[in-house]
C-alpha cells in the first residue's frame, strides 16, 4: 500500500512556565511512501521523527495536513480503523498475557463478519510466530523472553491483523549490539518475505542505512533530505545530512574558495572554476584520503588505529572544526608512524564543499 | 553472632519490644484467657482449664447473631464498595476537567468522624415523631410507604448498616485504585487502541490485571476491616446492639467485657480467637484463589 503525506504539520502547545512558544515537531512534512517500500525516518533524537510516526498511526493527529493510504483520506480516522501495526520501542507486551495471547489479542478484538474463527486465529497466530521464529516460546510470558525475544513477539503480534503498513518505533535500541544486528536483518527479512509497506523509526544512521529503501533524514520537524540511502551518503545537501551519516563521521573544515581554487588554510585542495571567493565548510569522508608525499593535504600525525582490514590515522589540523581528523586508508598502504606530519591527496567524490552562512552544498 | 546481624538486631529492637509487648504478648495471654473456665477477673482466679468458654459461645444466640451480621456484612459490602470504587476511580481516571475536585469530594467521608457520619445517616434514614426522614420522603414520593430504617425490620438496619459500611470504605479504594490506574503504562492502551481494542476488552483484559495485585490488596484488607466492624453499628444504633439485633462479632466481644452484660474475659477471649481463625481462614483461602488471578509483574 501506498502512503502519503501532505503538508502534514503537528503543533504542541508550548506549556513550560518560561518558554510559552508552541513546539513544531513536524514541520510541513510531504512525501510519498511506495508500496512495499521500507522508509527510515532517521534523525536526532527530538527532531520529531517518533511524532511523525504516531500521525501515520493515528494515535496523534495532524494539527494540519493530510495523510493518504493509497487513495483513501485517513487523516481523522482513529488507530484502530486504519489498519496499521505498531511496535513500540519497548514493545509494550501484555505482561500478564504469554506470547501466543498476545499474537492473538489483536485477532480477537475483530468483530463482524472478518472476525476468524477460534482455529482459524491459532493457525494465523502459528503462521506469524513461524515467520519471525518463535514458534517454541508461544507458552511464555514476555518476563520469560528476552529481549530480541520480545522484539519478535512484538512483530508477530503487530503483523497478525495483516496491517497495511507496519510501523516500528526505534525497534532496535533496547538491544544489546549483536542482537541489534541480527534483528535489523531479520526485520528486512521479515518485510521483504511480506511485502508490507514499513516505516522504521531511528536514530541510528548506520542502522537505517543498512536496511531501508529510502531514508528520510530529519532535523528540528523538518525533512533534510530524501532518497537512496547510497546516494544521501554520496550526494548530501547539507552540512547537516553529510554529519549525520556516516561512521566515521565526515571531517569538516573551515575553507575558503578564492581565485578559483578551494583552500583549507593555505593549502589548495583543487580548482573551483566558476565558484566566486566566499567562505565555505569543506567536508572530507574518511575514506576520502589518499596518502600522498606531494598531496595538498598536511595534517600534524596524532596516532595510528590499525583495525586489521585498514588503517584509521588519526591527525589534527588548524583549520578542523572537530578536535581530530580521521581517515581511513588501506591497510597496505605505507604511514611512518614516527613522522610528526602526514600529507594526503583527497578523492573529488568524497569532498563536499558547503557555503559557510546556509550549511547548503555548493559543490 | 556477627557484627553484621547484632546490628541488624539492634535496629530491630524497638520494633521487636513494642510488636512483643502490644501484639505477641496480648495474643498469648488471649489465648490463655480463652481456655481459663471461670475466671473472676476480681480475684484473679479459675475453676479449671478446658473448652468450656468456646462452647459457651458458640451457643450464645447473641453470639449468632453477631456472626451472622459479621457474614452479611462483610459477603455484601466488600465486593460492592470494590466494583463501585473501580467504576469511580475509573470515570475519574478518564476525566481530566475537574478531577481534582472530584478526588477531594470522594476522599471527604475518609477524614471524616464515624460518628457524625452516623449523624448524617441518622438524619437521612431516622424516623421519628416529626419526620420520617429524607429516604422515606422519597420513597413517599415515589409511592412506596415508610419503613423505619433505624428501629424497625431487620432487614432495613442490615440495608442501612451495609450502604454506612460501603460509604466509609469507599473513599480509601478509591484513592488507592486511582494511583493504581495511572501507574499503568500509557504504551499498553496504545497498543490496545492500534489493535481496536473495545472499551470495555482494554479495562477487563489489560487494565484489571494490571491493578489485580492492588484490588487484591483491597479485597484481603476489606475482609478484615469488615470482620472487624463495630464502630459503624454504634454509630447508628446506639450501645445496646444486642438487643437492636445489630451486633457484630467485634461487638460482642466488646459487650463481654465491658458492656452492661460485661466482666466476662474469658468469653471474650474465646470470641476473640474465634475471630482471629475465622478471619485467617478465609484470609488463607483468598490467598489461594489469588494465585490464580492476581498478576505480579
Amino acid at each position: 500500500m501506498k502512503v502519503t503525506l501532505q503538508n502534514l504539520t503537528k503543533v504542541f502547545p508550548g506549556r513550560s512556565k518560561n518558554n510559552h512558544a508552541d513546539v513544531v515537531a513536524v514541520n510541513d512534512f510531504s512525501f510519498e511512501i511506495a508500496d512495499g517500500e521500507l522508509i527510515g525516518l532517521l534523525g536526532p533524537s527530538g527532531c520529531g521523527k517518533s511524532t511523525a510516526l504516531n500521525l501515520i498511526c493515528g494515535l496523534q493527529e495532524p494539527t494540519s495536513g493530510s495523510i493518504f493510504f493509497d487513495e483513501d483520506d485517513v487523516t481523522n480516522l482513529p488507530p484502530e480503523d486504519r489498519g496499521v501495526g505498531l511496535v513500540f520501542q519497548n514493545y509494550a507486551l501484555y505482561p500478564h498475557l504469554t506470547a501466543m495471547q498476545n499474537i492473538l489479542f489483536p485477532l480477537q478484538n475483530i468483530k463482524g463478519a472478518e472476525r476468524l474463527s477460534k482455529a482459524d486465529m491459532q493457525k494465523r497466530a502459528h503462521e506469524v510466530a513461524a515467520l519471525v521464529q518463535i514458534d517454541e516460546l508461544l507458552d511464555r510470558k514476555p518476563a520469560e523472553l528476552s529481549g530480541g525475544q520480545q522484539q519478535r513477539v512484538a512483530i508477530a503480534r503487530a503483523l497478525a491483523k495483516m496491517p497495511r503498513i507496519l510501523l516500528l518505533d526505534e525497534p532496535l535500541s533496547n538491544l544489546d549490539a549483536r542482537l541489534r544486528l541480527q534483528t535489523r536483518e531479520e526485520i528486512r527479512r521479515i518485510q521483504r518475505e511480506t511485502r508490507i509497506t514499513t516505516v522504521f523509526v531511528t536514530h541510528d544512521q548506520e542502522e537505517a542505512m543498512s536496511i531501508s529503501d529510502t531514508i528520510v533524514v530529519m532535523r528540528s520537524g523538518v525533512v533534510e533530505q530524501i532518497g537512496k540511502p547510497q546516494d544521501v551518503y554520496d550526494n548530501p545537501m547539507n552540512l547537516f545530512v553529510a554529519t549525520f551519516l556516516g561512521t566515521p563521521p565526515i571531517n569538516v573544515f573551515s575553507g575558503e574558495i578564492s581565485g578559483g581554487k578551494l583552500l583549507i588554510g593555505k593549502e589548495a585542495l583543487f580548482e573551483t572554476n566558476g565558484f566566486p571567493d566566499r567562505e565555505v565548510y569543506v567536508g572530507i569522508r574518511p575514506e576520502g584520503f589518499i596518502p600522498d608525499g606531494n598531496g595538498p593535504l598536511h595534517l600534524n600525525l596524532r596516532n595510528i588505529e590499525v583495525m586489521g582490514r585498514d588503517v584509521t590515522v588519526v591527525s589534527t589540523h588548524g583549520a578542523s572544526v572537530n578536535p581530530v581528523i580521521r581517515s581511513i586508508i588501506s591497510a597496505d598502504s605505507s604511514i611512518d608512524v614516527s613522522a610528526t606530519e602526514v600529507s594526503f591527496s583527497v578523492k573529488r567524490a568524497k569532498v563536499f564543499v558547503f557555503d559557510k552562512d546556509t550549511e547548503a552544498r555548493i559543490i | 553472632m556477627d557484627k553484621r546481624s547484632r546490628k541488624a538486631w539492634i535496629y530491630l529492637l524497638p520494633a521487636i519490644v513494642f510488636l512483643g509487648l502490644f501484639m505477641v504478648y496480648p495474643l498469648i495471654d488471649v489465648s490463655i484467657y480463652s481456655v481459663e473456665e471461670g475466671y473472676n477477673s476480681a480475684s484473679r482466679t479459675f475453676f479449671g482449664v478446658g473448652s468450656y468458654n468456646y462452647s459457651y459461645v458458640l451457643h450464645d444466640p447473641y453470639f449468632m447473631q453477631a456472626v451472622k451480621n459479621t457474614a452479611i456484612l462483610v459477603i455484601f459490602t466488600v465486593p460492592v464498595s470494590t466494583c463501585i470504587a473501580l467504576l469511580i476511580s475509573a470515570g475519574l481516571s478518564s476525566i481530566k476537567a475537574l478531577r481534582k475536585l472530584y478526588q477531594t469530594i470522594y476522599f471527604l467521608p475518609y477524614v471524616t468522624n464515624t460518628l457524625a457520619v452516623g449523624l448524617v445517616f441518622m438524619i437521612l434514614f431516622n424516623k421519628t415523631a416529626y419526620t420520617d426522614g429524607l429516604i422515606n420522603l422519597i420513597i413517599n414520593r415515589l409511592g412506596g410507604s415508610s419503613v423505619d430504617f433505624i428501629n424497625g425490620p431487620y432487614w432495613a438496619k442490615m440495608l442501612v448498616l451495609c450502604i454506612y459500611t460501603i460509604w466509609v470504605v469507599m473513599p480509601f479504594k478509591v484513592l488507592v485504585l486511582t494511583s493504581a490506574l495511572a501507574s499503568v503504562n500509557q504504551q499498553y492502551y496504545d497498543a490496545a487502541r492500534v489493535d481496536g481494542t473495545s472499551k470495555m476488552r482494554i479495562f477487563t483484559k489489560i487494565t484489571l490485571p494490571m491493578i489485580s495485585p492492588i484490588v487484591f490488596y483491597l479485597i484481603i484488607t476489606g475482609f478484615i476491616g469488615a470482620f472487624k466492624a463495630y464502630s459503624d453499628a454504634v454509630a447508628l444504633f446506639g450501645t445496646n446492639l444486642n438487643a437492636a439485633e445489630m451486633n457484630t462479632i467485634v461487638g460482642y466481644i466488646y459487650d463481654m467485657l465491658y458492656g452492661n452484660s460485661g466482666g466476662y474475659p474469658s468469653f471474650a477471649s474465646a470470641a476473640a480467637i474465634i475471630l482471629f481463625a475465622i478471619i485467617l481462614t478465609i484470609t488463607c483461602i483468598n490467598s489461594l484463589i489469588s494465585k490464580k488471578y492476581v498478576f505480579y509483574n
